[in-house]
């Protein structure tokens, strides 16, 4: 039951949230000006937590093999996932470890999820369908 | 200003008929990098059983978002959206989401609490079909920093 599954690693630039910003409307400025953003303490822009989510999203979909075979996703927004003005913008890191089978034969992955080296999800885990 | 506590175990009437259409989908899944084919081609996403286009597992977001502010927005609840950040963010789903549904929200207050000197509201919205079926819940914790620490 200690299986891990292959990491994958995402690329976040500042397009790429302005880009979310416009396609899931939300349009808070934290999350495109600097100015907004440290004018309420925070290092920088940041991503949107649901965009870093849906990156993790894709982990989760790309392991269980099939969107309809996602039962449950949750996470904890623990800490901030700064993106700078530059072409290379952050890498966020998406991990799995199949934790357990549920009572209905599920499976569950505890999810973790890294920018820099610092986790930035706590709890986060998904209940996948087996295939 | 503490949130109003009478909100929590409160639920409000069904909001409008939200429309997915297949474009709003294949936006979505582009702006997250999805390319697989069942997000974007109807023929790919038939094939695998699906019955249009299907949406990635946090597009129900952009619906439940837009549908809390029925909740979010009401002057007696007290939030002051300039000190909140998103702390909580769950979906159990009964199936994804695809294009062509007719989706409406059913929106809860499950719990607000006070921990120090913070705000914490989690809402509930069940997703269903205007005729009725269940899609996906959704919970979504809001924190209100206190005013001292923010």
């Amino acid at each position: 039951m200690s299986e891990t599954l292959e990491p994958r690693t995402f690329r976040v630039t500042r397009a790429d949230l302005v880009r979310y910003a416009g396609a899931s409307g939300d349009f808070n400025p934290i999350h495109w000006s600097e100015r907004t953003a440290t004018a309420v303490g925070l290092p920088g822009v940041i991503a949107h937590g649901m965009f870093t989510m849906a990156l993790v999203g894709r982990a989760v979909t790309g392991w269980a093999g099939a969107p309809d075979a996602v039962v449950e996703f949750g996470v904890r927004f623990a800490r901030p996932v700064p993106v700078p003005d530059t072409d290379e913008g952050t890498e966020v890191v998406v991990s799995a470890a199949v934790k357990e089978t549920t009572a209905d034969g599920h499976t569950r992955l505890a999810l973790t999820a890294t920018c820099n080296g610092e986790k930035v999800l706590s709890m986060a885990q998904a209940v996948i369908r087996k295939r | 200003m503490p949130l109003d506590q009478s909100f929590a175990g409160r639920s409000w009437p069904a909001t409008p008929p939200y429309q997915v259409g297949r474009e709003k989908i294949r936006e979505f899944a582009r702006a997250i990098g999805a390319t697989e084919a069942e997000f974007h081609d109807p023929e790919a996403a038939r094939a695998l059983g699906y019955a249009d286009v299907v949406a990635p597992p946090t597009f129900p977001v952009v619906i439940t978002m837009a549908a809390s502010r029925q909740i979010i927005d009401d002057p007696a609840l007290g939030l002051d959206y300039s000190r909140v950040v998103h702390g909580d963010q769950k979906f159990a789903y009964t199936r994804p989401v695809v294009a062509g549904d007719e989706l409406v929200c059913v929106n809860s207050v499950d719990d607000i609490t006070t921990r120090g000197g913070h705000d914490f509201l989690t809402t509930r919205t069940e997703v269903t079909t205007v005729a009725g079926e269940p899609v996906v819940t959704v919970w979504s914790k809001l924190v209100q920093r206190g005013e001292e620490a923010s």
